[in-house]
Order: structure tokens, then C-alpha cells, then sequence
């Protein structure tokens, strides 16, 4: 299936990527023939088989709700590449 | 001090031959001196190293050494490592220093192993060629117009020429396998689930696994009983006893029995490489293995599933790079969507964006159920094609890559065929089985990997197979300093 420069445009707003005029283009390129490429998978028959998520069919293996480690914040701010009295800074989000 | 084994280096350290500081100040001098050739790593944890090293030698000293105790090693830079860079090779964590240590990284420094290093690798391990790193390509020790394969192609480098006896790998779709091929390496994916993945910058969660790459499959056996191990931290972590994998390293493999699937041995598999493969498959028959011929016949049907679901669960995994926790952040942005759009667009590189777009396509409204599902039910299928093979056969062998090592900057522009070189390895990843290469040859002086997966859980089985081989043939021996210059079996008449 061929991608148009405006299925690029939407995929590209869903991922949070800026993309650029002529990358779209470049995208709209290599994702088609990516997709080409997926869609040997529509000249299966998979009716009726159950899609695998874990190789082992394992299910989410739960723990006690308890605390099992300290507060680390200080620690976790510090990399942050903007922060003011402990908490994250982004651009303002309403006026 | 180059190309020694991981068990040699062990035992000089027993002996007192040299201590673990000065063969680590040792490695950390010939990398600075000679890695500018290969470029196989990202960063060195000197300071780090020579602390591990004098604990390491004081545990010694004590009497109370594992023998891992003291012996260097490198991680490829996708494991966290407490206190120093892990970038993951992308501009977008060139300057992130994780406040804590991965469990397998952890696992290590408690055997005492001393951490020298970072390896360069495909960005977010996303490639089989290691020319997508951020922080340049790697070159393949064998042959320096060559890729050294990926995406854990650094470590393989590192450990190809002769820098550390062992690497961490991960792999998610041939990672640590492939590198291992081209770099004439003994490299192990183990069983879905076997190492922990808690610490390892994660690409795609179902399909993930940390393994060792080093020169023997000894060498490999030890590096994975301290790597491996049930982890509390990982929600995919499997309960099983973790066994001795060195335990079974000397049983005979009489009445083993291997299958050769045949779509391993079809038209797109170098003739020269399926020569280097069936002479290695004779020698295994010479010990007493039984060769059965095998099919799996939806091998052809895991690219594209593949390139679904990898692509997929890392659109959503790199979802955390949003500028505002940790990493790289655009100057100046004007809004929140353009923090986000802009720090993305400017933090990733090119196929790492083009697998988010891919993923992103796939997971969206109307397309979810034609690609992830679909794809889900095509990995079902694989996976009962292995169940139905390893009911009849113990190991399935064949080549880990259809040709030796490419050149660099041969395969950069079309992804498609990029891709389509993954072929024999991301069943097992699909399937969840484990999986390794062990040196088996050479072409025109770039090494060949024979490719042994088994059934879950079977590592030590794998290790045996790939050590009994290496106790009758060398290749695992050559290194691409070696006085001959490797020739290919047909000339050396294997």
C-alpha cells in the first residue's frame, strides 16, 4: 500500500516527530515500500490462530502493592534538562 | 595481552600473574591507542574501572574471588550503567547518566567483572550493520571495508580486536548472533525471559534479550551463569531455575539429533557461506549427531511480522523521549506539541524515526488489527514451527546471515534490503527460543557463523554443541592478527 505526503504528515503528528517538506517525500518512499513488504503477511490465512504477545503466552506477573525502594527524586530531577525547585519544567500549556 | 580468553585472563589472575588493575589499565591504554581504527566504542569508564579493579583485586587477595572476579569486559552502550554516559548511540542520550545500574550490569560488578567501557552500536539497536549510530559507523576488525554487523556491533568489534574478552550484546531480532558471525565471535541469545531486561534501553519488549559475546563458548557459558537469572524488576522475567551452563560444556553429542530446515538453505543463502555450514555440520555428524532434514515453513513470513511488531512496540517504548524527563531538548520551543515534535525530530536519526513512523502507521486507528494482530498471528505460527521441528530434532543448525559481512555503505540506502538480511535470525526471536553463532569458517577472510537455536531454555545444550565443535576445529581461535591470513574451508580442504 503507497503512503501519500498527507499520511505522512498525520503519522508524523500521532509519532510527535517534525517533519520537514522534503522528508516527507523521503518517508512516503521508504514507508511504502516497507509496507509492500508487510503485506506478504495478507496472503496468509491466519483464521482462527490466537496472536502471540509473549513467546512463553505468559500474562502480567502482579507484585504486592507495598513500597520496595526509596524515594529517589532528587536523583531523577538531576538529569532532567529542565527543572525549578524540583519539579519539570515545559513551555506553558495554558493562558 | 591481546585475544585472551576470558578463562585465561581468570586464571593469570588466580596466579598472580598480573593484577586486575594492571591488565585493566592494560585494555584501557590499547583502546585509546588502537580503537580510533574500528571506532568500537562509544565512551570509557576509566575511573569506574580502576575502582572495580582494585576491589576486584583486594577480593582476591582474600581468597574470595568468583571468577569473573577481576576479569574486564565491555557492556554495549544500551545498558544502564550508574554514574557514567549510556547513550543508547543517539544524540538524544549523548549526555544521559542513568542514577542507576541495569540487573545484568549489577549481576556483573558483583561477580567482580570490571566494566572498561561502552560499545558503539546501532542507535536504540536498531540495525544490522552498526552504520546508524550517532556516534559513527564501526569497522569490522576482519576487514576494515567491512560492517561488522549489528546491531551490537561494537561490543562484537571490541572483542574481535582484541580489546576485552567479552562484550554484552542484546537481541532483539539477530543483534548479538549476526555481529557474531561477521566478527567470527561466540555469541548467545538466550531464552526469551532468561536475563532481565530491567536497565537496558528497551526497542521492543516482547522480542528483547541481553546476552554475552566473547571468543569460546566456555567463555559465553560463564558470562551467562552470572548474567542470567530471575529478576523481580522485569514483568517478562521467567521463574526457572537458572542452571550451571558450564555444567554440560563436556558431554559427548553422540545420538544428537539436528535438523537442517530447508528454507535456511535456499536460493538467497551464499553458496560459499552454505559450504562453510555443511562442513561444520559434517564435523558435528563426526561426533556423533544424526542430520536430519527439517522444515519451517513459515521462516519466510518473519520480516514482515517482524517489521511490524518491532517497530511497533519501539514506537511506543521511544514514546519516553519527550524532552522532559531526561536527554536531549530543543532550544527555544514555543509550545508543548513543538517540545516534543521538535526535541524528537532533532534527537533521533533517520531509521530510528523511520521505525517510529512505521509503528506508529501500524498501531493507528483502522490499521491495528491488519498489522498487529496480523502480525501477532503470523509469530503464533512460527512459533508452532519450531514446536513442531524441536518434537523431532533436539537443535536446528544453519547459517545466522545468507552472506558474509557486507561492505560499509553498501546496504544504507534501501532499508527494505536491509531487512531482508535478518532472515535467518528473527524467527528466533519471534518464537522466543534461544539461539547463538559460533565461528565456522571464513570467505574471502570474512568470517562465517554457524547458527544453533534450540528449545526453550536449552542454553547449556547450545554451549555444549558449540564447544565440543570448537575442542576439533580453530576457527574460533583465528583472530584478524594472527600471522596467516584466514582462508576459506574449500582452500584449507575441510
Amino acid at each position: 500500500m503507497a503512503l501519500e505526503n498527507a499520511d505522512i504528515e498525520k503519522i508524523a503528528v500521532l509519532a510527535r516527530l517534525q517533519v520537514t517538506h522534503s522528508e516527507t517525500n523521503d518517508y512516503a518512499n521508504s514507508i511504502s515500500s516497507i509496507l509492500s513488504l508487510m503485506d506478504q503477511m495478507q496472503l496468509v490465512n491466519t483464521d482462527g490462530v490466537e496472536p502471540l504477545s509473549n513467546p512463553h503466552d505468559a500474562t502480567q506477573r502482579l507484585r504486592k502493592d507495598e513500597v520496595t525502594c526509596d524515594n529517589q527524586r532528587e536523583a531523577f530531577i538531576a538529569i532532567a534538562p529542565a527543572t525549578e525547585d524540583g519539579l519539570y519544567l515545559v513551555p506553558k500549556v495554558i493562558d | 595481552m591481546t585475544h585472551k580468553t576470558l578463562v585465561q585472563i581468570a586464571k593469570d589472575l588466580a596466579a598472580g600473574k598480573y593484577s586486575s588493575r594492571e591488565i585493566t589499565q592494560d585494555i584501557i591504554a590499547d583502546i585509546k591507542a588502537r580503537d580510533t581504527v574500528y571506532n568500537s566504542f562509544i565512551s570509557l569508564s576509566e575511573d569506574l574501572a580502576l575502582g572495580q579493579a582494585d576491589a576486584a583485586d583486594a577480593r582476591i587477595k582474600v581468597g574470595n574471588a568468583d571468577i569473573l572476579t577481576g576479569v574486564p569486559f565491555a557492556h554495549k552502550d544500551l545498558f544502564c550503567t550508574q554514574g557514567h554516559t549510556t547513550t543508547a548511540a543517539s544524540k538524544m542520550l549523548a549526555n544521559f547518566v542513568p542514577p542507576y545500574e541495569s540487573t545484568v550490569g549489577q549481576r556483573l560488578l558483583s561477580a567482580g567483572a570490571v566494566c572498561v567501557g561502552k560499545t558503539n552500536m546501532d542507535e536504540f539497536a536498531m540495525g544490522s550493520s552498526n552504520e546508524s549510530s550517532f556516534f559513527g559507523a564501526v569497522k569490522n576488525p576482519w576487514d576494515l571495508n567491512a560492517v561488522p554487523g549489528g546491531s551490537s556491533g561494537g561490543s562484537a568489534a571490541a572483542v574481535a580486536a582484541g580489546f576485552v574478552p567479552a562484550a554484552t550484546g542484546t537481541d532483539t531480532g539477530g543483534s548479538i548472533r549476526q555481529p557474531a558471525s561477521f566478527c567470527n565471535l561466540t555469541g548467545i541469545k538466550p531464552t526469551y525471559g532468561r536475563v532481565s531486561r530491567f536497565g537496558i534501553i528497551a526497542y521492543a519488549s516482547s522480542l528483547d534479550q541481553a546476552g554475552p559475546m566473547c571468543q569460546t563458548a566456555e567463555d559465553a557459558a560463564i558470562m551467562l551463569n552470572a548474567m542470567a537469572g530471575f529478576d523481580e524488576q522485569d514483568s517478562t522475567s521467567v521463574q526457572q531455575e537458572t542452571p550451571d551452563f558450564t555444567a554440560e560444556l563436556n558431554l559427548p553429542l553422540h545420538g544428537l539429533k539436528v535438523g537442517l530446515p530447508k528454507e535456511f538453505f535456499g536460493p538467497g543463502l551464499n553458496p560459499q557461506v552454505a559450504e562453510c555450514i555443511m562442513a561444520a555440520v559434517k564435523e558435528i555428524e563426526k561426533l556423533g549427531a544424526q542430520i536430519i532434514d527439517i522444515s519451517l515453513p513459515n521462516l519466510e513470513l518473519s520480516i514482515p511480522a517482524y517489521y511490524v511488531i518491532a517497530p511497533s512496540e519501539a514506537s511506543s517504548n521511544l514514546s519516553r523521549f519527550d524532552g522532559v524527563r531526561y536527554g536531549y531538548r530543543c532550544d527555544k520551543p514555543e509550545n508543548l506539541m513543538d517540545l516534543y515534535c521538535r526535541t524528537r525530530a532533532e534527537g533521533f536519526g533517520t531509521e530510528v524515526k523511520r521505525r517510529i513512523m512505521v509503528g506508529t502507521y501500524a498501531l493507528s486507528e483502522g490499521y491495528y488489527d491488519a498489522y498487529y494482530v496480523k502480525a501477532q498471528r503470523i509469530r503464533r505460527l512460527i512459533k508452532d514451527d519450531f514446536a513442531r521441528a524441536l518434537s523431532q530434532v533436539d537443535v536446528i543448525m544453519g547459517p545466522v546471515a545468507p552472506t558474509p559481512a557486507f561492505d560499509l555503505g553498501s546496504n544504507t540506502k534501501d532499508p527494505v534490503a536491509m531487512y531482508l538480511e535478518d532472515i535467518y535470525t528473527l524467527s528466533a526471536n519471534m518464537a522466543g527460543i534461544p539461539a547463538m553463532s559460533a565461528p565456522a569458517g571464513f570467505v574471502n577472510g570474512r568470517p562465517v557463523g554457524l547458527h544453533i537455536m534450540g528449545n526453550y531454555f536449552a542454553e547449556a545444550k547450545l554451549l555444549n554443541i558449540a564447544h565440543q565443535y570448537q575442542q576439533v576445529t580453530d576457527w574460533h581461535l583465528q583472530t584478524p592478527t594472527s600471522n596467516s591470513v584466514p582462508v576459506s574451508n574449500q582452500e584449507k580442504g575441510a
